[in-house]
């Protein structure tokens, strides 16, 4: 995307926002279903506000709607960043309703709902991204990282020019290998976290400020 | 009476047809392809933009009986330089694999190589 492009896909007012920097950055957590990402979101709610997000079950797809709380602030040292997190539905290209009663035991009514209710928080989370200041990309460390879900978003992301904050999660799981995910993804910071014990979230936080502070979205842009 | 094949389509798009689509037109045909249960292998993938839209239009196609998304393969887009970014040129996506994710199932990706199985017993409608 070229520069002229830039400015003719944004309104004036956008851009000379994003020159002198937003009060709140909005920041997403996405990724592919089941990695964490609303236990991420409770964690960072609860260190800071102590509310939490939503319910987070092993079931895939719990979260079927997009779900944000505003004004967090996170402090780290001398520096701090306010913002407003945004919790999305995880991100696929597929969803078989008999994957949730074969493996998970629900009802046929019940998978068919959630399956229903599934497809359309894919949606939701893509349209999301047309209005988000940086993402934290949770991958599962146990998993292979090289997914096309992820290199999509990674992808998206790049294209819009957004900050990324990878977060590998799962890290106290046994088979977990953070240094897989880094090496696929070198371009961008990743940070391996365990969001359920809390385990090295201390300096995701850091990088959030970085990245995601007004210093760290100007210099992305550079 | 000719003999009706059975077997799974796979269909090789050159990057001549995919430049002859509008990025609408170009996701409307994979879709309605991938649907119809073939497997399509693009020479010029699509952007990640257009892959993210994919996804959205896949969404909204999903019918849980007969069609449940696709599975989709490519490899990361050609890196451009600063000069081209200037003038807008954008990154090259390149070669993707695309099909239904009943038939397709991704192994393994990595820079080099895509892995994929076909699942054997369903063909073409």
């Amino acid at each position: 995307m070229g520069i002229f492009d830039i400015f003719k896909r944004r309104k004036f007012s956008n851009v000379i926002q994003k020159i002198f920097g937003k009060k709140h950055a909005k920041i997403g957590i996405y990724g592919p279903p089941n990695v964490g990402k609303t236990t991420l979101a409770n964690r960072i709610l609860r260190d800071w506000t102590g509310d939490i997000m939503g319910s987070v079950s092993e079931i895939p797809h719990e979260t079927r709607r997009a779900k944000w709380k505003t004004n967090i602030k996170i402090d780290n040292g001398g520096s701090s960043l306010v913002m407003d997190l945004v919790d999305t539905p995880g991100i696929t290209t597929k969803i078989d309703f008999k994957e949730f009663m074969n493996t998970y035991g629900l009802t046929k009514e019940d998978s068919r709902a959630r399956a229903k209710e599934a497809t359309e928080g894919v949606i939701e989370s893509i349209r999301w991204l047309e209005d988000i200041d940086g993402v934290v990309l949770v991958m599962d460390a146990t998993q292979d990282p090289f997914t096309q879900v992820n290199v999509t978003i990674i992808g998206n992301l790049e294209a819009r020019d957004l900050p990324i904050l990878i977060a590998a999660n799962k890290i106290d799981a046994e088979d977990a290998s953070p240094a897989t995910l880094k090496s696929a993804f070198p371009q961008h910071p990743v940070v391996p976290i365990s969001a359920l014990t809390g385990y090295n979230t201390e300096k995701l936080y850091n990088k959030m400020v970085k990245n995601f502070g007004k210093k760290g979205r100007r210099r992305k842009r550079r | 009476m000719i003999k009706k094949e059975t077997g799974i389509s796979f269909n090789l798009v050159s990057r001549y047809k995919l430049n002859g689509f509008s990025s609408k037109e170009k996701l409307e045909y994979i879709l309605k392809e991938v649907k119809d249960g073939r497997i399509l292998v693009l020479e010029q993938g699509l952007t990640a933009t257009e892959q993210t839209t994919l996804i959205e239009h896949t969404m909204k196609e999903i019918d849980h009986d007969t069609f449940i998304g696709i599975e989709m393969g490519g490899y990361g887009e050609e890196k451009t330089s600063f000069v081209q970014r200037v003038f807008g040129i954008i990154r090259k996506p390149r070669m993707t694999v695309i099909g239904p994710a009943h038939l397709l199932k991704m192994v393994h990706k990595s820079n080099d190589m895509i892995e994929t199985t076909i699942i054997p017993g369903r063909g073409t409608k």
